[in-house]
């Protein structure tokens, strides 16, 4: 395990608003992608070009943050000298680290820039000691991503037994399955996260109203019915109402957002290094609001951590941002599972 | 000729009839077999040794057998466990994850669906670290598999998932234990009752996905038997046939046929339901029918 230090906050930007709200509310380091498919928020109207990066590393380090750049979907023969070009920008522009998954695009960043910071994104599905310590021996990454599927004790182990500082997910969007191995967004719209970046693209979505309600389609597919009133969500594949058995239920997932407030002494005390907040698809309000929220939570947290208890502001004021305006502990819960 | 693997049962059987299995494997015409659990490591109706007697009758019948492995490994027990399969000494293991990728250290190793190789750079570290076969994972296109291949290392065999329901993603949540209102470390292993899994279907009666346990696969089979030849111009070596409840000798015995270049007879299969839009660049759940061009 690395020495302990501060718990790092390390927030999203999907533009430079949202990344200087970041900066502003106290994030210590802010990640962003650039604006194509080598990032896994390929969004319309979101990212970054190079002067907007820029302009992102002069506002972030002057105020003492850092800035990440996600590289992290994986790249096909065709589109690889895109991803080893933004390997390259990346190295040229001075990130502070790249973050990253696919073990080629590794394999060539740890051998064409060896002072280049990597860190192994989520999308990377390292779950386990022995993982992470390949991807350290091998390319010399200094800080992994997991994903969100291990519990509480599960990451005890994980940070106990890796080489390299353990950033785990504190607040946003959940995705329920190992990150990195889940084509069911392509299965469904010939897109994936892992292919192309995006998961149930809004391109896919399709919205109708019916004499019994509004119903969401993601590829022709029926994600779900809501009945008059009911606020419809966003129609993510694993979080839609399916039948099974006869009975029709979340059979995935509901629409929840992951909030780790609670445990946070937990976290702190086995050496966890930095907390990650989804969302660089979310607005600068968004962002600065959320990294208000767990800059508030982690500062207490260290102060006093015998005394901490999570501020029911922060937790009212999250939930507000939070899919189905609930939250939970995911997968460190074992309950959850 | 293209070589035919039948790959790992995905599903939960009880022990006796996974052994009943594959004593009618060792007569049928599938040239590698791949023994042992990818899903969870909860089912354990057979131990390691129970499948090493497996593997070995199975390589008296003149199989070559591949030994398997989680592709979500999390707890300490299944790294131990990960690490005996790795060191059983005779037979080839396949990697679904990179722990097992550091454990097989250096032995050979067969590049599992779920180690993400998607562009060459990978496959050359795979064949540094001692891999002498990959499987194209699931989402790839034929036309990605082309450029693939032309730029594959010396030494590196090609596999391609081309019969069976696809594994699509894997979770920590159980969702056969969900769907039966248990939690997972109570799931009274409902997943023996479902010796193909539970068909989860849209609420207009689409048979969407297909739930094995923390595995979601795809609702329909992928079925490429009309592009074998396509593969065999590709330069495929192994198509890999995926264990089914039912009928699995059935599709076995086509895919042999059309291997052949014979006349290929799927029975009353004829009439399923299946996919194969991945290999067409599209929705994996699509259809194409070969010669309709649509």
């Amino acid at each position: 395990m690395p020495e302990t230090k501060r718990m790092q906050l390390v927030c999203p930007a999907g533009s430079l608003p949202a990344l200087k709200a970041a900066v502003d509310n106290g994030a210590d380091a802010v990640y962003l992608g650039f604006r194509d498919a080598t990032n896994a928020r390929n969004f319309p109207g979101l990212n970054f070009d190079d002067n907007e990066i820029v302009t992102a590393l002069d506002y972030a380090h002057a105020r003492g943050a850092r800035v990440l750049l996600a590289l992290n979907t994986y790249p096909q023969p065709d589109g690889w000298q895109r991803w080893t070009g933004a390997v390259d920008r990346a190295a040229d522009l001075g990130l502070d680290a790249v973050i990253m998954a696919d073990p080629g695009l590794l394999r060539y960043a740890a051998k064409r820039h060896p002072d280049l910071r990597l860190h192994l994104s989520v999308q990377a599905s390292a779950t386990n000691r022995h993982a992470i310590a390949l991807y350290h021996e091998v390319f010399g990454i200094r800080q992994v991503v997991l994903p969100r599927v291990l519990s509480l004790s599960q990451v005890r182990a994980v940070v106990e037994a890796s080489p390299v500082d353990v950033e785990v997910f504190g607040f946003g969007s959940l995705c329920i399955m190992v990150e990195g191995r889940c084509a069911l967004s392509s299965y469904v719209t010939g897109e994936s996260p892992n292919t192309c970046g995006v998961c149930s693209p809004a391109k896919a979505v399709r919205w109708e109203e019916t004499p019994t309600g509004r119903q969401s389609r993601l590829g022709g597919v029926l994600i779900d019915r809501y009945r008059e009133g009911e606020p419809a969500g966003y129609p993510t594949l694993c979080k839609g109402r399916f039948e099974v058995n006869g009975n029709v239920f979340y059979a995935m997932e509901e629409p929840t957002s992951l909030n780790i407030l609670d445990i946070l002494p937990e976290l702190m005390k086995m050496g966890v290094a930095a907390v990650k907040v989804e969302g660089r698809q979310r607005s600068p309000a968004y962002v600065g609001q959320v990294t208000r929220m767990m800059r508030a939570a982690i500062d207490a947290c260290a102060a006093d951590p015998e005394n901490y208890h999570p501020h029911p502001d922060w937790v009212a004021q999250l939930d507000r941002h939070s899919e189905g305006r609930t939250h939970t502990l995911g997968a460190l819960h074992r309950s959850w599972q | 000729m293209m070589r035919l693997s039948l790959g790992p049962i995905q599903y939960f059987w009880p022990g006796q009839r996974v052994r009943e299995f594959y004593a009618e494997v060792a007569d049928w015409p599938v040239d590698i077999v791949y023994l042992g659990e990818t899903v969870c490591a909860k089912r354990r109706q057979l131990r390691l040794q129970d499948w090493l007697v497996i593997a070995d009758e199975l390589e008296a019948a003149g199989k070559e057998v591949v030994l398997t492995t989680l592709a979500l490994m999390e707890a300490d027990s299944e790294l131990s466990h990960l690490r005996r399969i790795c060191d059983n000494g005779d037979f080839k293991v396949e990697a679904n994850d990179m722990g097992a990728v550091r454990l097989i250290n250096g032995r050979p190793f067969v590049a599992g669906p779920h180690l993400n190789s998607y562009n060459p750079s990978a496959l050359e570290l795979w064949r540094e670290f001692g891999a002498v076969r990959w499987v194209m994972p699931m989402e790839l296109s034929a036309d990605t598999l082309a450029q693939l291949q032309a730029a594959r290392p010396e030494g590196l065999q090609t596999e391609v998932f081309a019969y069976g329901h696809m594994p699509l993603s894997f979770s920590a949540r159980c969702f056969t234990a969900r769907a039966h209102d248990l939690p997972k470390d109570r799931c009274e292993f409902r997943c023996l009752d479902y010796p193909e899994g539970m068909a989860l279907k849209t609420q207009d009666s689409q048979e969407l996905f297909v739930i094995n346990g923390i595995q979601m696969q795809s609702g329909q089979p992928v079925n490429l038997l009309g592009e074998v030849p396509q593969m065999r111009e590709l330069g495929v070596d192994v198509l890999r046939i995926s264990p089914r409840a039912h009928g699995t000798e059935t599709i076995v015995n086509a895919f042999d046929a059309a291997r052949r270049g014979q006349p290929v007879d799927l029975g009353p299969l004829e009439r399923e339901e299946w996919c194969n839009g991945y290999w067409y660049g599209d929705a994996g759940m699509s259809r194409k029918e070969l010669g309709t061009g649509n």
